[in-house]
């Protein structure tokens, strides 16, 4: 079953002036129920646009979204996110820092249907609860720490609660916008095997972006590359199990016509080296 | 010379026109500090809840008339937060927009007179009197201090309810709202009213216990709710809900006081708004002044030390 379909998904930002940029020229892409696909490609290849163009951040100038057998294209953004979650680079930008933990949870639980309905309904014991068990599971002890702010957490730990906040309630699909990038090593890591536990467990449909090549082939069953606003390169199965990342770049290298210019790209493909 | 400064009836009705005032103040709270909204139609939708007020009191009941006066502050508040929302106007315009206009609007609830008495009706305050004749001249202060600890405990409950988060959350992180499947046009609406109908009733509690309404009421308004706020979260914090609206309630109350306090060092009428002003300037520069003052400290003890080790003067 599909669960995400694009077709000829088009995108210029400031039509009509010396800005003027197309950041999406006909994207077309067809997730299966299930798949987890990582995405690579340039700085401005259009990774993060994809991404708005399926929140909602922007409304397509041409084609169509499809989500879950539902036509999304002109669905307004907080109505999307009811069953899309949306991680981004920067930790902070998912959680709200001056509420606590216990509040923001509450917030992210909203997307069930049961509990948006009741507007005046406070944090009830058996939310509490709920969002104890699940705290538990990223075993960073947040689960005592439920009434402090979320402003006091590290960014690793903001990262996991903003994980486990898009996925309190399954989403239809999860999008993950390099969410381990800004984060140290060590704690990049512990993200990273929260997030495949918690996809698998859940069996979420999920997009990621990385810039690290190794990571691009290793995670999911699906690797994709982007280059000028288009898809350039979609590889899965024994294909992709088969390919190095030198194979990968060389791939790049061929349907972009240039080198990969992206810094960290290169750099983590020094690290790996 | 101090007694007769600190006397009794001084510190009771300054706690009055705290009560009174604080409305306000929490109406800002919530646009200000929770939402992070600075609307500046308050000063016209305070007179509005005056004029509301003193109309229909004169031709209704003085309790319909704090009900009238919250339904005229809800639309008021409505319609700023519809410019914003959804006609793309900057929140800061919306409010002037929403303030020059309401001027002509509250002329016209006046009967385009500039001001309205309400000398020969009753009022709340008057039927109050009777009710509360138990407590003889403590009545005014019972029934300020009653509505101001309702519309505050109000607004404790209403923040921790699911409407009441998604409120704070869209002064926090608007993306996060959106991300969250709240739609933050609606909660703006929704901060708005229910700040638009407290300011009003501000205005209508203050025009039953002055017993008159004038069109200059509200100016200035939106500065005086602001220092009691700020005072408030100076003195008190910002811990907890609880502790941050009664600092708001407190931080009018101080500054009612300070008022009066300036009042009877005969400064006169006219140079209030600028003793007003002076409040406020100090009020909120405050936390920068103890910031400086904590750092100019450790630059010192920090030169001592060096000069103890080394024997010499430190080049500035």
């Amino acid at each position: 079953m599909l669960m995400l379909e694009m077709k000829g998904v088009r995108k210029t930002f400031n039509p009509g002036t010396v800005n003027e940029k197309v950041a999406l020229d006909g994207v077309d892409l067809a997730l299966e129920k299930g798949d987890f696909a990582t995405i690579v490609g340039s700085n401005g290849a259009g990774k993060s646009t994809l991404f708005n163009a399926i929140t909602g951040g922007f409304i397509a100038d041409e084609g169509c979204i499809i989500l879950g057998g539902e036509d999304i294209t002109f669905t307004p953004e907080f109505k999307r996110s009811k069953v899309i979650g949306h991680l981004f680079q920067d930790p902070l930008k998912g959680t709200a820092p001056n509420m606590t933990i216990e509040e923001n949870l509450a917030l992210a639980y909203l997307r069930a249907g049961t509990a948006q309905r009741a507007y005046f309904s406070r944090i009830s014991r058996k939310d509490k609860e709920l969002f104890r068990e699940r705290l538990a599971l990223l075993g960073m002890g947040l689960e005592d720490r439920m009434k402090q702010p979320v402003g006091l957490l590290s960014g690793g730990q903001r990262q996991a609660l903003t994980l486990l906040m898009a996925t309190l309630v399954t989403p239809k699909l999860l999008l993950l916008d390099e969410h381990t990038a800004a984060l140290d090593p060590a704690t990049a890591d512990k993200v990273l095997e929260l997030t495949k536990s918690i996809v698998a467990e859940q069996g979420i449909t999920c997009l990621m972006v990385t810039h690290n090549m190794r990571q691009a082939l290793d995670l999911g069953n699906r690797t994709l590359m982007m280059n000028g606003g288009r898809i350039v390169f979609d590889v899965q199965g024994e294909e992709r199990s088969k390919m190095t990342v030198d194979d990968l770049l060389e791939r790049f290298r061929q349907r972009a016509g240039e080198e990969l210019d992206n810094d960290r790209i290169l750099l983590s493909k020094v690290e790996g080296a | 010379m101090l007694a007769s400064i600190f006397s009794l009836n001084v510190l009771q009705s300054a706690l009055e026109l705290g009560c009174i005032y604080g409305l306000v103040a929490l109406a800002l709270f919530l646009s200000y500090s929770i939402l992070n909204i600075a609307d500046l139609s308050t000063d016209g939708c305070f007179t509005l809840g005056c004029a509301v007020c003193c109309q229909v009191a004169v031709t209704g009941h003085p309790v319909l008339a704090l009900f009238a006066a919250m339904a005229a502050g809800i639309l008021s508040g409505f319609i700023t937060a519809f410019l914003q929302t959804r006609l793309g106007v900057e929140s800061i315009m919306a409010g002037i927009i929403v303030n020059t206009g309401l001027y002509t609007i509250n002329l016209a609830v006046m009967g385009f007179s500039s001001n309205m008495s309400l000398v020969k009706v009753d009022t709340v305050f008057s039927l109050g009197k009777n009710l509360l004749a138990f407590a003889g001249s403590w009545y005014q202060l019972i029934l300020a201090v009653v509505v101001i600890a309702i519309a505050g405990a109000l607004m404790v409950w209403f923040l921790g309810t699911r409407l009441g988060l998604s409120i704070r959350a869209t002064g926090d992180n608007a993306a996060m709202v959106r991300a969250s499947s709240i739609d933050p046009a609606y909660t703006i609406m929704v901060g708005l009213c229910i700040s638009g109908s407290l300011t009003a009733l501000s205005g209508a509690l203050l025009a039953q216990y002055q017993k008159s309404c004038d069109i200059n009421v509200g100016t200035g308004m939106v500065t005086i709710a602001l220092a009691s706020l700020i005072i408030g979260e100076t003195l008190l914090g910002k811990r907890s809900m609880v502790l941050r609206v009664g600092g708001v309630v407190f931080g009018s109350c101080l500054y009612r006081f300070i008022v009066a306090v300036a009042l009877r060092f005969n400064v006169p009428a006219a140079a209030m708004k600028l003793v007003s002003a002076l409040i406020v300037a100090v009020a909120i520069s405050m936390p920068a002044i103890r910031q400086k003052i904590a750092f100019e400290k450790r630059k010192q003890e920090a030169r001592l030390r060096h000069a103890k080790t080394h024997g010499k003067k430190e080049a500035v």
